[in-house]
C-alpha cells in the first residue's frame, strides 16, 4: 500500500528574473493525498505544471511508476496516467460533457472520424463511477463550477489515472459541494490513486491530507505527516512566523450613510433586494455561490442594469450610474473572477493599478509615468507583491498575487465604499490575515466597506452587520449576538427549503 | 539557462528569414542596398505604411478594418478630381473630411452598435467600390497642370534630399506612436484589446475607444490618399485595390497581435518596410509581379501562425 507510485528530484526551474523551482524534491505514494503548501508565488502551480508536462524542468528527474519519465505534454501526461486539474478550470464551454472528459484525444476510426457513441459511451460510464447527476451530452458552459470540476476529474476515470493533481479546487465550491469532492477524492484515494493537493484552507488540509510537503520561494521546506503536525507548524514552515488565529474587526465607529440600496430588482438574477452601508462599516454579504451576490453588487457598480429598483448615494437619490459615473463617485468593486473581470493580463502591474484612474494619473491626457511608478511600488510593498518588476506582465505572476493587484488598482484612489467580492479567493494565509487587517484598517479610514465571502468565519470575522443572501433575495441580516453561525446557516437553508417546498 | 533554438526561431525566426533574404538579394542585385534604391522602397511604403499606422489602432483593439483598400480608391479620386474643381486647398480638406465620416461610421456600427468588425469592414468595402464608380463615373480622373500644382509637394517633393511622402509617414508615425504609448486614449486602446470585460469593469467605456480607432484610421487612409493622389496626378476606379491586404500584412508582420492588445507602431512600421524591401528585392531579382502576391500571402500566414502559436504557448508540436 505504501510504494511510491512518483517521485520528483531536484527539479528546477527558472523563469526570466526568478528561480520558481529550486532543487524540489517529493514522492507520493499510491492511496495518499498528498498536501503541498505555501505562499503566493512559492512555486506550486509550477511544480505541477512541470509534473504535467506544461513546462520543462532544467534541472531533475520526474520518477513515475518506477522509471525515469519524460513528459512530453498535457496530453502525454494524461495518457499516462498523470491529470492536473486546474486553478483555473480549463475546459471548452462550447463542447459537451464527453468531448470535454477526452478533449484532445478522442476516439476515432482510420479515417479520422470521431466515433460518436464510444465517445458517449465512455464518458458515461465515467460519470457514473463518480455519481455525477448530468449526462455526458450536456454543455459545458451550462453547468456550474462544481459540475465543471466533476468533468474535470471525470478523465481520472476515463484515463485511469494513477496520480491526480488538484490545485485549490475548493476555491469556488459550496460546502456541499466541497463535501461532494473529498467523497470523491477519497474514493480515488481507496482506488491507491496518489493525490497532490494544494490548498490555502487549512482546515481542508488537516481533513484530507495524509502528509504535508511545504514549499517556500521554489524549495521545499520539509514534509510532515499530517497527523503528527498542528497548524501553527505549517504556518510557521511556510512564512516564518505563526499566525493570530481571531479576527481583526474594525472598531465600530460609523459616520453618515454612504450608499443604500432599495428595492433592486432584476428578473431571474435577484429579487427586492434593499440594504445601506455606512461611514466606517463593515458590512458582510453571505450566501453560497450563485445566490445572486455578485449579480447585484455589479448592478450598484453600473457594470449591470436592474429592472427597478433605486440607489441613494450620500443621502441623493441618484440615475443608476455607469462604471465610469460609480467610479469617479468614490465606489470601488474588487470582482469576483481576477482573470476576467480584473486584470488585463497582458499588461504589467504598473498599468493594470492605475487603469481605472487614468485622469488622476495623467495631465492633458498624457500619463504621468512616474506616478504610476510611484504607486505601484507603494502598493507592491504595502501588499507585499511578488513580482520582478512594474511591467511584468501580471499573467505571469502566481494566482494570489494577481488578486492582490486586483486590491490595489481599487485601492489606490482612496474610494469612498469599497465593495470586496471573495477578496480572498486564492490568498495565502499570511497575505490573507494582511487582508482582513486591511479591511479593518479601511473601515477605521471612514470608508464603508461591503464584502462578499462565502467563507462564514472570514464573512463573521470582518463584518460589524451580515446579510444572508439565497436564491437572489436577503433573507435575513445580523448583528451583535444574532451574528453567528447558526444564524446564518438557517437562514440560508431554511430560505433554500421553502422555495424548494 | 541552456540556449532554446525553437524558442528563438520561433521570436526571432521572422527577422532572421527577412536578414538571409537581404543578404541574398544583395548578393545579387547590386542596385539593391543603393542609397537611391532605398529611398525609393521608402516612397513606395509610405502609403501603405500611412494607412497602417491607423489600422494598427484598430487591430490592437482586437478588430479589423478592410475597408481602408476601397477607402484609398474614394479618397484619392476625390483629392484628384476637386483638385481640378476646387483646388488643392479644398480638396485636401474634402478628402480627410470624407476619410473620416467614413471612419466614424464604420466606428459607430462596430463599436456602438456591436456588430461584427469583419463583415462591418467588408460590406464598407463593397459599398465604397461601388460610391467610387458612382462618383466617377467609370472614367479616371488626371491632373492635367502636374508641374504646376503645389500639391505635387506631398507626393513628388523632396525636402534636404528625403522624399516628402517619407518625411510625412515618419513625422506621422511618431505622433501616432507618442499617441499609444503616452495618452490615456492609448492605455485605452491597449486595454480594450488585452481584455474588454475587464476595461469594463475599470471603468473604459470601450464603445468609444474602438469608435476613435476607426476615425483615426479613416483620417489616415485619407492622409495616404493625398500622397497617392500627388504621386500618380491622377486617380484610376481601382487605384486602391487590394491596398487593405498588403496593409494588414505590413501590421501583422511587425508583429502586432490580431488577438489584440499587443504591438505598437514601432513594429507596423518596421512590418511595413520589411514588407516593401521583400518586393522590391524580388521585382530586382526579376520575379514577375505577381510573385509580390504570393509571397504576401506567405508571409501574412506564418505571421499570424506565429502569433497564434505563441499565444498558445507552442507551434512546433
Ligand atoms: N510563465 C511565467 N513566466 C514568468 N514567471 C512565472 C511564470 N509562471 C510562474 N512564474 C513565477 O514563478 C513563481 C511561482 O509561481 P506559481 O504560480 O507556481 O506560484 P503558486 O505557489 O502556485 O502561487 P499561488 O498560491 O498564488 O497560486 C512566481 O514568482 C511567478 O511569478
Ligand atoms: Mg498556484
Amino acid at each position: 500500500m505504501n510504494d511510491i507510485i512518483l517521485q520528483l528530484s531536484g527539479i528546477t526551474k527558472t523563469f526570466p528574473g526568478v528561480t520558481a523551482l529550486d532543487q524540489v524534491s517529493l514522492d507520493v505514494r499510491a492511496g495518499e493525498v498528498h498536501a503541498l503548501v505555501g505562499e503566493n508565488g512559492a512555486g506550486k502551480s509550477t511544480l505541477m505544471k512541470v509534473l504535467a508536462g506544461l513546462y520543462k524542468a532544467e534541472q531533475g528527474d520526474i520518477i513515475y511508476q518506477g522509471r525515469t519519465t519524460d513528459v512530453a505534454g498535457p496530453l502525454d501526461a494524461r495518457r499516462k496516467g498523470i491529470l492536473l486539474i486546474h486553478q483555473e478550470l480549463s475546459l471548452a464551454p462550447e463542447l459537451s460533457v464527453a468531448e470535454n472528459i477526452y478533449l484532445g484525444a478522442w476516439p476515432t476510426n482510420r479515417f479520422g472520424v470521431l466515433k460518436k457513441r464510444e465517445l458517449r459511451s465512455k464518458a458515461q460510464a465515467a460519470l457514473q463511477a463518480l455519481g455525477c447527476a448530468f449526462g455526458p451530452d450536456v454543455r459545458v458552459g451550462t453547468l456550474s463550477v462544481a459540475m465543471q470540476q466533476m468533468v474535470e476529474i471525470a478523465r481520472a476515470e476515463a484515463f485511469s489515472a494513477s496520480v491526480v493533481i488538484f490545485d485549490e479546487p475548493t476555491a469556488s465550491l459550496t460546502d456541499t459541494e466541497k463535501e461532494q469532492l473529498f467523497h470523491t477524492i477519497r474514493s480515488l484515494k481507496a482506488r491507491g490513486v496518489g493525490i497532490i493537493y494544494i490548498s490555502h484552507k487549512m482546515d481542508e488540509i488537516f481533513q484530507i491530507t495524509d502528509r504535508i510537503t511545504v514549499l517556500r520561494d521554489g524549495q521545499v521546506q520539509g514534509t510532515l505527516e499530517t497527523a503528527q503536525s498542528d497548524v501553527n507548524q505549517v504556518t510557521r514552515m511556510m512564512i516564518g512566523r505563526t499566525l493570530d488565529t481571531y479576527f481583526v474587526k474594525a472598531k465600530a465607529d460609523f459616520g453618515a450613510e454612504v450608499l443604500r440600496v432599495e428595492g433592486l430588482s432584476k428578473a431571474g438574477l435577484f429579487n427586492d433586494v434593499s440594504f445601506s452601508v455606512r461611514e466606517g462599516e463593515v458590512l458582510g454579504l453571505y450566501g453560497l455561490v450563485g445566490a445572486g451576490r455578485s449579480e447585484a453588487v455589479e448592478t450598484v457598480f453600473g457594470v449591470r442594469r436592474a429592472d427597478s429598483g433605486q440607489l441613494v448615494w450620500k443621502g441623493g437619490v441618484i440615475a443608476p450610474p455607469t462604471p465610469r459615473q460609480a467610479i469617479d463617485m468614490g465606489m470601488a468593486l474588487v470582482p469576483e473572477s481576477r482573470k476576467e473581470q480584473g486584470l488585463v493580463l497582458m499588461m504589467g502591474g504598473r498599468e493594470n493599478t492605475s487603469l481605472p484612474h487614468l485622469s488622476l494619473f495623467s495631465a492633458l491626457s498624457v500619463m504621468n509615468r512616474a506616478k504610476e511608478l510611484a504607486t505601484f511600488e507603494k502598493y507592491r510593498s504595502a501588499l507585499s507583491i511578488k513580482t520582478t518588476g512594474p511591467d511584468q506582465e501580471v499573467s505571469q505572476l502566481s494566482g494570489g498575487n494577481q488578486q492582490k493587484f486586483v486590491l490595489a488598482k481599487w485601492l489606490c484612489a482612496g474610494p469612498k465604499l469599497i465593495i470586496l467580492d471573495e477578496p480572498t479567493r486564492g490568498i495565502d494565509v499570511g497575505s490573507k490575515s494582511a487582508i482582513h487587517e486591511l479591511i479593518a484598517e479601511l473601515a477605521e479610514q471612514g470608508l464603508a466597506v461591503i464584502v462578499i465571502s462565502s467563507e462564514m468565519p472570514e464573512v463573521l470575522g470582518v463584518s460589524h452587520r451580515v446579510l444572508a443572501m439565497s436564491e437572489g433575495e436577503i433573507v435575513g441580516s445580523f448583528e451583535g449576538q444574532e451574528m453567528n453561525e447558526e444564524n446564518l446557516i438557517d437562514a440560508v437553508s431554511y430560505h433554500r427549503q421553502s422555495a424548494v417546498g | 539557462m541552456k540556449f532554446d533554438l525553437k524558442d528563438a526561431l520561433r521570436r526571432h525566426g521572422l527577422l532572421l528569414a527577412f536578414g538571409v533574404f537581404l543578404l541574398a538579394v544583395a548578393a545579387n542585385a547590386d542596385a539593391f542596398l543603393t542609397l537611391g534604391n532605398i529611398l525609393d522602397v521608402l516612397r513606395q511604403v509610405s502609403i501603405t505604411g500611412m494607412m497602417a499606422l491607423g489600422v494598427t489602432f484598430v487591430v490592437l483593439t482586437g478588430r479589423l478594418d478592410l475597408s481602408v483598400g476601397s477607402l484609398l480608391t474614394l479618397l484619392t479620386v476625390i483629392v484628384v478630381d476637386q483638385h481640378n474643381q476646387s483646388g488643392a486647398a479644398a480638396a485636401i480638406v474634402m478628402t480627410l473630411a470624407a476619410g473620416l465620416a467614413v471612419g466614424a461610421f464604420n466606428g459607430f456600427l462596430v463599436g456602438f452598435v456591436g456588430l461584427n468588425a469583419l463583415i462591418v469592414t467588408l460590406a464598407m468595402l463593397s459599398f465604397l467600390q461601388g460610391l467610387v464608380l458612382f462618383y466617377s463615373g467609370g472614367s479616371n480622373v488626371n491632373i492635367p497642370n502636374a508641374q504646376e500644382t503645389w500639391f505635387a509637394v506631398f507626393g513628388r517633393g523632396d525636402f534636404m534630399g528625403l522624399p516628402v511622402p517619407v518625411i510625412l509617414f515618419v513625422v506621422a508615425g511618431i505622433i501616432a506612436g507618442a499617441i499609444l504609448r503616452f495618452t490615456t486614449f492609448g492605455r485605452k486602446v491597449y486595454a480594450v484589446g488585452g481584455n474588454q470585460t475587464a476595461s469594463v469593469f475599470s471603468g473604459i467605456d470601450s464603445r468609444w475607444a474602438v469608435f476613435w480607432t476607426y476615425v483615426i484610421s479613416g483620417l489616415t487612409t485619407g492622409l495616404a490618399a493625398i500622397i497617392m493622389g500627388s504621386r500618380v496626378m491622377g486617380a484610376q476606379n481601382t487605384i486602391g485595390q487590394g491596398y487593405e491586404l498588403t496593409v494588414l500584412a505590413g501590421v501583422i508582420l511587425g508583429g502586432t497581435s490580431l488577438l489584440g492588445g499587443r504591438g505598437s507602431i514601432f513594429r507596423t512600421m518596421i512590418g511595413i518596410a520589411m514588407l516593401g524591401f521583400i518586393q522590391n528585392g524580388l521585382l530586382l531579382l526579376s520575379f514577375p509581379y505577381y510573385v509580390q502576391w504570393i509571397v504576401t500571402w506567405a508571409v501574412i500566414i506564418l505571421a499570424v501562425w506565429i502569433d497564434i502559436g505563441a499565444k498558445r504557448g507552442r507551434i512546433f508540436a
